[in-house]
């Protein structure tokens, strides 16, 4: 396939590995945080990781918007799509998403009315066809998915329609990742930034990273080329004393990020105060509400939802492989209790988490020789 | 390695064993509801199978667990096998319900060694459904089984009330005579073995997406929907008893099939990424949906395992078939880990290959 191909290049890789064995300092270990779930399924995909020295580390950050979504948010969800009136609308990586009883999945099994949908638009038009249906979608995302979000509801104001509303958990990058630098017990060299995200935000809402954390971040595409070079630009930066942002994937990532729909969403959106991610715990001003002038269409406040808080099941560890402290198979319920088909915490649950990656792709990327 | 560096790599590799003897188990069925899950074809399909039914029904040709189960009868070896076709939508680029209700069984029949002879055909309709679409179907079925050289020779007709089943449901079953050139099992692949495959992988299950128009995406993609007897026949002609096993890649895609057979037979697969053919926009769409054609389902596509010394004639054979000529090598059959498909990523790593948890698009065929 042209213009992808040109991205996977094995002999570009192998070059790219040799530059990052050269970098790597002998006896330091090096742990850099991809943030973004896709840099996790990509680095999987393609065994990005087999190409590495030992003492360079992937850490797999909290940038999985499926994993970050708590329990409460799930029951809430399920008290909506229980509802007889309501066409219940998500993207497929929800459904098997816990929550404190059951999945989507299980509760589609079981009656309710949801579907799956491929964009916000999907769901309007389900709400357009069925007049006489309450059809609510279940927003998440970070701030790649949230203008299709904002401009899915510009429209259903614009034209009138009154049997469709959203029910909104998407989130923003900065405040989790503030927290996760906040945290005593990180242990991390540098950040592999997040491509999508970026494509919206732009490079600038990540100097703080450098600013006042001291830590390198690299902006990354997500080809397995794009991957190695930003390890590589981290590396560089740890082993020449430098510090700061900079940008791999500047094919696609503007400094100043994407400001038409930086706007719509201002427009339609507000921060909530606080929202509690699974494995994290609360973060002040790290989601979105629909704003007032939208409130109408606000799937939280048409229906009554139980807004519950569900505590994080206690034998899981996400919060503490989020932070890289400990590796997915440091968890104690993981592989044995909490496996991909019944998951019990975040990372578990899409396949970008780090714990589904790790247990799915991860076990014998070490294994160099088979038998 | 430091001391403290060795007992951290003990621990990981005893977790490791901890969830390697948790999947060898036989899977149990907990799940108090079916949900789209267990008709995936994935790990939900398989703990159904093994966790309930193979259980139940204590068959050891059934515990088999291959594509046709085997009947012996005065001598003669007979295959037989039974599926049902609820794909949505009814018509699709390159076939239809109809076709794929015949090629499916037979498929099953073929990858199982045995000459397709006899199919049953049973309708279930949808009160409403047109004259018209039911006799279109009915005709692709007889054109499909005249091509597969198979006679329908007995059926049911039932109907069901609107908007209990989608236009339509056909269910075959199929009996084969097992050929005496097959000494197949899923159990009977070995270390060393290559692993070959009929031709480029995910067509089907990328046509049936397209054709629901739900993605917004146009391509010229046809179903591979088609009768694998052909091939089955030339790998049974030139490869001999050195033919170990088939299997026909459907739901889950050649993954899938990969997997139920390393498990089936106690080997690991090594699987060169580069090696799997995918046609251009097969690779194209999956690429955009972000999903792995290899996991995408087929309807005539089979891997077979050959033992190293045929392996090269079986595939030259096969190629040589009209509708094969893209079959590929793609692996090779080890030992160790027990189980597990492996990949090498074109790119150069490697990783697991595993059966999907989740269901990437149901009702496919």
């Amino acid at each position: 396939m042209r213009f992808v191909d040109e991205f996977r290049d094995a002999e570009l890789g192998r070059a790219l590995a040799a530059q990052i064995h050269a970098l790597a300092e002998p006896g330091r270990n090096y742990k850099v945080m991809e943030v973004c779930g896709g840099h996790t399924h990509s680095i999987y995909k393609y065994g990005i990781d087999d190409l590495l020295p030992d003492q360079v580390e992937l850490v797999h950050g909290p940038g999985c918007p499926v994993c970050v979504i708590p329990m409460g948010r799930v029951d809430d969800g399920m008290a909506i799509a229980e509802r007889p009136e309501v066409i219940f609308t998500c993207f497929g990586d929800m459904m098997r998403v816990p929550g404190s009883e059951r999945n989507f999945l299980e509760a589609k099994a079981e009656g309710a009315d949801i579907r799956m949908v491929y964009s916000p638009l999907d769901a309007l038009r389900i709400a357009k066809s069925n007049p006489d249906r309450e059809v609510v979608f279940f927003a998440i995302g970070f701030e790649t998915t949230a203008p299709s979000t904002a401009l899915t509801l510009k429209r259903a104001k614009a034209e009138g329609i009154e049997n469709f509303s959203c029910m909104c958990s998407h989130v923003t990058i900065v405040p989790p990742l503030r927290a996760l630098l906040d945290s005593p017990d990180l242990r991390l060299d540098g950040f592999i930034g997040p491509g999508h995200v970026s494509t919206i935000v732009g490079v600038r809402p990540f100097e703080f990273i450098p600013g006042d954390y001291g830590k390198p971040l690299v902006t990354s595409g997500f080809e397995p080329l794009d991957i190695l070079q930003s390890i590589e630009m981290i590396l560089s930066q740890l082993a020449n004393g430098r510090c700061c942002v900079e940008n791999q994937y500047k094919r696609v990532v503007p400094y100043e990020g994407n400001v038409p729909a930086l706007r719509v969403m201002a427009e339609v959106f507000e921060l909530r105060p606080h929202f509690e991610w699974r494995g994290l715990g609360f973060i002040s001003q790290s989601a979105l509400k629909l704003s007032a002038a939208y409130s109408d269409l606000d799937a939280e406040l048409r229906f009554e939802v139980p807004g519950v808080r569900v505590a994080d099941p206690k034998a899981c560890q996400c919060g503490e492989v989020l932070k890289g402290v400990i590796k997915p198979w440091e968890c104690k319920v993981f592989g044995t209790a909490c496996t991909p088909e019944h998951a019990i915490g975040t990372c578990m649950v899409s396949p970008e988490g780090a714990c589904a990656a790790y247990y799915n792709y991860g076990r014998f990327a070490r294994e160099k020789e088979l038998v | 390695m430091s001391p403290a560096a060795r007992t951290e790599a003990g621990r990981e590799e005893r977790v490791l064993e901890i969830i390697e003897t948790a999947r060898s188990k036989r899977p149990r069925f907990k799940d108090d509801r079916i949900t789209m899950a267990h008709g995936a074809g994935g790990k939900a399909t398989q703990t159904l199978i093994e966790g309930l039914l193979a259980p139940a029904f204590q068959s050891e040709a059934l515990a088999e667990l291959g594509d046709a189960g085997a009947v012996e009868t005065n001598g003669a070896r007979l295959a037989i096998t039974t599926d049902s076709f609820v794909v949505k939508p009814i018509r699709f680029p390159g076939g239809s319900i109809g076709e794929l209700a015949v090629n499916g069984t037979v498929n099953d029949l073929a990858v199982s060694g045995a000459r397709p002879l006899a199919l049953t055909c049973s309708l279930v309709l949808e009160e409403g459904l047109s004259a018209d679409e039911l006799r279109a179907e009915v005709e692709a079925m007889a054109s499909a089984a005249e091509e597969a050289q198979v006679e329908i020779v007995s059926g049911d007709t039932k109907v069901v009330e609107r908007g209990h089943c989608d236009s339509m449901y056909v269910c075959t079953t199929g009996l084969g005579r097992v050929d005496d050139r097959a000494a197949l099992s899923t159990r009977a692949i070995e270390p060393g073995d290559r692993i070959l495959v009929s031709g480029p992988v995910g067509a089907h299950g990328t046509a049936i997406m397209l054709a629901r128009g739900e993605l917004g995406l146009d391509a010229e993609i046809s179903s591979d929907t088609r009768s694998l007897w052909p091939a089955a026949d030339t790998l049974l002609e030139a490869a001999g008893s050195g033919l170990r096993a088939m299997r026909d890649a459907t739901r889950g895609g050649i993954a899938s099939a990969l997997n139920e057979l390393a498990r089936a037979s106690g080997v690991a697969m090594q699987v060169s990424e580069g090696a799997i053919p995918v046609l251009p926009e097969v690779a194209g769409a999956a690429e955009l949906l972000g999903i792995d054609p290899a996991y995408v389902a087929n309807e005539g596509v089979l891997v077979a395992f050959v033992a190293p010394g045929a392996a090269d004639a079986a595939l030259a054979a096969l190629r040589s078939v009209a509708g094969f000529e893209e079959a590929a090598e793609i692996g090779e059959v080890r030992s160790e880990p027990p189980g597990m498909v492996l990949v090498d990523t074109a790119f150069g790593g490697r990783r697991v290959m595993d059966l999907l948890a989740g269901d990437p698009l149901p009702r496919i065929c």
